[in-house]
């Protein structure tokens, strides 16, 4: 039974008291198993599922504005020419099988001492559990003339769907011999590696379509996520570190901070202007809106959690998973957020049923792709440190592709980078 | 082994009451349960071990012993592979042995794989002449902590043949003479008509 079925019924029998003062074995106010999951990205997804999975006589309500989710990861792919833009969108169907109530619906606020979320048009939720994976929002007034409505001309494409179609779009359009910019975000922002992937594969666009262009990478940064392999890939497809290098990253240092972009000029000013065919900001980050609502935000934007169980160390009850979080050294990555919902799904259920929390486990795994046959990974494998009361790595395990992997098996991590893509979003939506 | 297979079913029948109160049993209490180490793999192998392609192999019906020799050889780095090396050696032997238990028991669910019909005939015949000793039932079957090919993905396959074949990783003494003669009679194309009887099977 539904919420709103239940809440229809509560009405016309009268109100709460009322019903359950009858006893109506239906009503399950009261039995402490509702959870209110807020975000259907990968992590909320994956929690939904996960929760349904464990002990299916918790009733879980997905609140999610989209029908149809379409994943960060891998849309660079779709830029490069080698990813079509509908394998990347996912509808919630498969969780609607599993039992999930999903409402296509807006959280607006999340009131902790109540227990309920309420949505706009005022509805309010009830819950016993509620997990918000709200992902990033973007701090709009970090950069002079670059707002949510410059972004509808100049797209950040880091929430993919339209804005990604809108870059591929802009990329396919523009001269041989333009320049492509993308503004970097400066630390901690979704995806570490992806600025970088994304100047690979527009990269190899260009390269065979227009190669007389050139991509300016500038970064707020002196380093970036896998830096050296990202470089090394370059030098091997692009020219990096040569006069006729496609692609030129410029770091914080070297002047690459942007503190001004003009839409009309096309103009991206940072040590020196720059001119761009396309600008493609991707803005600094925080945590998505609703955790700023629910006021489970600290005073850098991101959400501090129990990292055992997600629960957020401002309000209980209410647990925060995916790129919202503060659960470094866990990445803001896909693969992170899954591993996250899993281990809060975990902790949610036997807190439902009364047991204490479980011994959680952790596991990253992020592939970036310079070409359609050269592919790279990082992985790491992670417990949760009693004593310290936060998220560790287990030495010795994880780290990157080896910088003297064959050409063989660079190949092998393109086809694997797929089947991570393929396994994850199965055991996300399905 | 088997001892200690006991010890731990004694451990986790016999409740908190006794962890808590001895310290070496206290250390295995934060050992995470055997469906939480198995989830985190869910993102590259599928839900409960059956990976939906292209290429990473499903792990759920693998044969307990076969798990933790792989999962060992990767540890270690004697067997080749992209990123499993990296990440088998985040678990203990203990955890590894728990992920085994949860994978051997699950149900290697196979999906429809793209195959050429005539290689996939002749590779049948292969199949029952050189392999199906060892990998019974048509390559069903993980007794005797066999590998299971049939309905395994086919670059995965593919793979791990390059790798016997370059030597970069061990084949057993068996498998070896029956491969030596294999490649001799029938060249590289009977081990792709191999692979393709084995992507071939639902």
């Amino acid at each position: 039974m539904s919420h709103i079925d239940r809440r229809s019924f509560l009405t016309l029998a009268g109100g709460t008291v009322f019903a359950t003062a009858l006893g109506y074995p239906m009503i399950s106010f009261g039995t402490g198993k509702r959870v209110v999951i807020i975000g259907g990205g990968i992590g909320g997804a994956t929690a939904a599922k996960y929760i349904r999975m464990a002990d299916p006589s918790i009733e879980v309500t997905l609140v999610e504005p989209k029908k149809t989710y379409h994943t960060c990861f891998l849309s660079n792919e779709i830029l490069g020419g080698n990813r079509d833009f509908k394998t990347i969108a996912f509808g919630y169907e498969g969780l609607k099988k599993r039992g999930v109530n999903v409402m296509h619906e807006i959280a607006i606020d999340i009131d902790a001492t109540a227990k309920t979320v309420t949505l706009k048009g005022g509805k309010k939720l009830g819950y016993d559990a509620c997990i918000v994976s709200p992902g990033i929002s973007f701090k709009w007034d970090a950069i002079e003339g670059y707002d949510a409505n410059v972004a509808k001309t100049l797209p950040h494409a880091w929430h993919a769907g339209p804005q990604t179609v809108l870059l591929r779009d802009q990329v396919r359009a523009m001269p041989d011999g333009g320049n492509v910019i993308i503004v970097a975000p400066p630390n901690p922002f979704r995806c570490p590696p992806g600025p970088y992937e994304r100047a690979s594969q527009i990269a190899w666009y260009l390269k065979n379509n227009k190669p007389k262009s050139k991509i300016f990478i500038l970064d707020n940064k002196k380093k970036f996520s896998k830096q050296k392999l990202f470089q090394a890939g370059w030098q091997r497809h692009y020219g990096f570190n040569t006069d006729h290098s496609m692609i030129e990253w410029i770091s914080g240092d070297a002047g690459g901070k942007v503190t001004r972009v003009d839409a009309k000029a096309m103009i991206a000013e940072a040590g020196v202007d720059f001119k761009g065919s396309v600008i493609n900001v991707i803005p600094p980050q925080q945590a998505g809106r609703i955790a700023f609502a629910g006021d489970l935000v600290d005073k850098k934007g991101w959400c501090p959690v129990k990292q055992n169980t997600f629960e957020s160390t401002r309000h209980s009850d209410i647990y925060v998973v995916g790129d919202a979080s503060v659960a470094a050294p866990l990445p803001k990555s896909g693969y992170a957020a899954n591993s996250e919902a899993k281990v809060c799904a975990a902790a949610v259920v036997a807190k439902l049923n009364g047991q204490s929390a479980p011994v959680p486990s952790y596991v990253n795994t992020c592939y970036s792709l310079i070409t359609p046959n050269d592919g790279m990974s990082v992985a790491m494998v992670y417990r949760f440190d009693k004593q310290k009361g936060k998220v560790i790595k287990v030495k010795g395990s994880g780290g990157l592709t080896s910088d003297k992997a064959s050409a063989e098996m660079r190949k092998r991590e393109v086809s694997y980078a797929h089947s991570w893509f393929m396994n994850i979003t199965r055991d996300t939506f399905f | 082994m088997k001892n200690r297979h006991l010890w731990l079913y004694f451990l986790f029948m016999s409740g908190s009451v006794l962890i808590g109160t001895v310290p070496i049993l206290l250390q295995a209490a934060e050992t995470p349960t055997a469906s939480m180490l198995a989830n985190s793999c869910a993102g590259c192998h599928g839900t409960n071990g059956s990976s939906v392609g292209p290429a990473s192999p499903t792990i759920a019906g693998i044969s307990n012993d076969y798990f933790i020799e792989t999962m060992q050889a990767y540890k270690k780095g004697t067997r080749p592979a992209t990123i499993m090396t990296r990440i088998a050696k985040g678990y203990t032997d203990e955890e590894i042995k728990l992920m085994a238990g949860f994978f051997s028991k699950q149900k290697f669910i196979r999906y429809e794989q793209n195959f050429d019909p005539a290689k996939a005939r002749a590779g049948k015949k292969l199949h029952k002449k050189y392999c199906d000793k060892c990998h019974e039932d048509a390559g069903r079957s993980a007794e005797d902590d066999a590998g299971i090919l049939a309905g395994q993905w086919a670059p995965y396959l593919r793979y791990s043949m390059d790798d016997f074949n370059s030597g970069n990783r061990e084949m057993e003494k068996k498998m070896k003479k029956k491969m030596d003669i294999l490649k001799k009679k029938e060249g590289d194309e009977g081990v792709e008509q191999l692979i393709h009887f084995y992507s071939s099977q639902k």
